[in-house]
């Protein structure tokens, strides 16, 4: 049994490469690393669809770090060539289309795996204790990832990447006392310049990249500490066998590798079908607006943030006062750090919730892409911004009102062993 | 008439018909109101159309608008003509194959004639898309009180002059004052040819066709290109994704 659950890998015989292993364990924990995060580490059996998007966020991190060396070989950080040296990328430089495009169809799909790697995380508990801190380490990703992808925005300096980074720098005007101050400090000048560009694309390139990067190995370091939860919600590390192996556990390699490697192709068949057939996704990937050079004298008409952005950007905009709907915007990322300690209920997994819970994930989740809908709904519309302030208060809330409804749910029985229905 | 209509309007203090039509020029035409808008119904892959768009491009257009990320040998490989033939038949000044589809008007000129300098055409298709140009020039009507003397149902007080008007002839719009839900609206009726051009209508809307075909060609050169490798490499990925399912149930056949 345990046999057809451990990892295949062995180092067995005294070949040269065994010795060679041997010459560098002696060095570097090589082996011990390979067993304790590859072939010897147990996850459960029963991961669904849903587990998957955390593998395909580090296909996504990678393709995008890669890309990104590539595009920047030929792109020139300044204002003045910054928009003509992406069309050189798109139309002379070989394959260079192809390297951007991926690129920035790799933005949009690193927030789509986010979200419902985060969603995943809300339906099965996968925030709650021991795992508060992979929760928050999680959070400081997303919070990394926007800023990321904020300033990479910036980039292609054409219309919206200029006007959309003018509204959002501008909304830490919104912090009393300091806020104008923070402002000219964040842009380096009285208004989005060639130098607000040039620090951006450090920032893009070098910085948040390499805090990415920490951040997801603490963030698999503290996944490899407490153990991946499952759809059950049950911690099969307390139900062993006598090999000391959890029961409900398989090894990553090759199991979950070897699953991982079927989502991974579903996942590059539909981000294939995106990058060569619409790249720009009908304006909401690449917009329309953005294939205009930026232009100072002239604002848009209607500006709005990547899709991404939008549901935030909808609570910021329903909210009459701008200091109050940059606080609210705040709030709404703020609260999901604290969601550990907002759900008071012991069961992990929505499996064997209550109706409250359930209920109120539904409502959340809604509101979520409601706001999504409106955020990139041109603000005049008077039925627009009632709906967005109704939904800014579902999301609020979700969060602010977990504490009582999550101590009251009548939750079922949860099994003592993973739910699994082997092949047959 | 019109002008009378249109300043009655104005006056009346309610939304201006450019503001109007901008923003609900496709529910307009959903309503049958003013119903201007077609399709531009190009298509990218028909190198004849290509090949006539150029000629249309080099010869209207590109008097005062540039094509500055194109470049000369491109369209050559991709309209399937020799660089003989586009040097000969698409270039007109001192320019070489190699260079890009520039032009020697300075912006500050066009600034100084036309109020605005006529923006570079390379992306235009992409910021506005082949339909926006395809209803833009073919909906130029005589309006007096521009500078040019043309007015535009899609860019209303556009500062571009009918540089088309030998071809399509002129026309003059007809609107009337409509009430919708209590507001007072001045909608768009219908076009009348005032004087013929060189092209019949028909004739017209297939140069206009051709022209925003090749627009749209240029914003994005490697549509086809990119369309067909898509093919390959999804039907790679579904060849792929079989081993790897197979691969996946042989490991996991096992685990109960």
């Amino acid at each position: 049994m345990s046999a057809a659950r451990t990892g295949a890998v062995t180092t067995a015989g005294t070949g040269r490469m065994a010795r060679f292993i041997d010459w560098v364990d002696e060095r570097f924990p090589l082996t011990a690393m390979m067993k304790e995060h590859v072939t010897e580490y147990y996850a459960a059996k029963n991961f669904n669809i849903w587990y998957v998007f955390g593998v395909l966020a580090l296909v996504v991190l990678i393709l995008q770090l890669v890309t990104g060396i590539f595009l920047t070989m030929n792109y020139k950080p300044s204002a003045e060539d910054a928009f003509a040296s992406v069309e050189y990328i798109m139309r002379e430089v070989e394959w260079g289309w192809l390297i951007r495009y991926m690129h920035s169809t790799g933005a949009s799909m690193f927030f789509v795996v986010v979200y419902l790697h985060m969603f995943r995380g809300l339906m099965y508990g996968s925030y709650k204790a021991p795992r508060e801190l992979l929760w928050i380490v999680g959070m400081l990703i997303y919070l990394a990832l926007m800023a990321e992808a904020f300033m990479g925005y910036l980039l292609p300096w054409g219309q919206m990447s200029y006007w959309g980074a003018q509204v959002i720098v501008s909304l830490f005007g919104a912090i009393p006392v300091v806020g104008d101050g923070l402002v000219e400090w964040i842009r380096g000048d009285y208004f989005i310049s060639d130098i607000t560009l040039n620090r951006f694309f450090a920032l893009h390139v070098v910085a948040v990249p390499l805090a990415l990067l920490l951040l997801v190995v603490v963030h698999i370091l503290a996944l490899h500490t407490t153990g991946s939860l499952n759809p059950d919600g049950i911690e099969i590390k307390e139900k062993k066998g006598p090999d000391g192996i959890p029961l409900d556990g398989v090894a990553f390699h090759p199991y979950h590798t070897s699953k991982d490697l079927v989502a991974i192709i579903a996942f590059a068949i539909v981000f294939s079908a995106v990058l060569f057939f619409a790249p720009e996704m009908g304006g909401y990937f690449l917009e329309h607006a953005n294939f205009e050079p930026a232009n100072l004298l002239k604002t848009p008409d209607h500006i709005a943030p990547v899709w991404y952005f939008t549901p935030f950007y909808a609570i910021l905009r329903a909210v009459p006062s701008k200091g109050w709907g940059a606080f609210l915007m705040l709030a709404s990322i703020v609260l999901l750090f604290l969601l550990p300690w907002l759900d008071r209920c012991k069961v992990k997994s929505i499996r064997y919730r209550g109706w409250q819970f359930k209920v109120a994930l539904l409502a959340f989740a809604v509101s979520f892409v409601a706001l999504g809908f409106l955020g990139l709904q041109p603000a005049t519309e008077k039925v627009y911004v009632y709906a967005a302030r109704f939904f800014t208060l579902v999301y609020f809330a979700f969060f602010l009102l977990m504490p009582l409804y999550t101590s009251r749910e009548r939750t079922r029985p949860v099994p003592e062993r993973v739910v699994y229905h082997g092949h047959e | 008439m019109v002008s009378h209509l249109l300043s009655k309007f104005l006056h009346s203090g309610l939304v201006t018909l450019a503001g109007a039509l901008a923003l609900a020029g496709p529910a307009l035409a959903a309503g049958g109101g003013g119903s201007f808008q077609q399709p531009a119904n190009n298509d990218v892959s028909n190198v004849a159309s290509l090949q006539r768009g150029a000629r249309n491009f080099v010869n209207y257009c590109q008097g005062c608008h540039s094509a500055k990320y194109v470049r000369y040998n491109q369209l050559a490989r991709d309209l399937g003509m020799t660089e003989e033939q586009v040097i000969g038949n698409l270039m007109f000044g001192a320019a070489k194959p190699t260079e890009t589809m520039d032009i020697a008007m300075r912006p500050a000129d066009g600034l100084r004639w036309f109020g605005i300098a006529p923006p570079d055409l390379s992306l235009i298709a992409r910021s506005k898309g082949a339909n926006y140009l395809y209803n833009y020039l073919r909906t130029f009507y005589v309006d007096p009180k521009r500078p040019a003397g043309v007015n535009n149902l899609m860019l209303p007080n556009s500062a571009m002059p009918h540089v088309l008007w030998d071809l399509q002839g002129l026309q003059t719009a007809v609107f009337e004052e409509e009430e919708h839900n209590g507001v007072r609206q001045v909608v768009f009726r219908k076009f009348e040819q005032v004087s013929p051009g060189k092209l019949s209508p028909g004739e017209y809307d297939e140069f206009v066709r051709d022209t925003v075909n090749f627009l749209d060609y240029i914003a994005e050169p490697m549509k086809l290109k990119r369309q067909s490798l898509g093919i390959l490499v999804i039907a790679f990925l579904l060849v792929f994704g079989i081993f790897a399912y197979l691969l996946k149930q042989e490991i996991w056949k096992d685990v109960k």
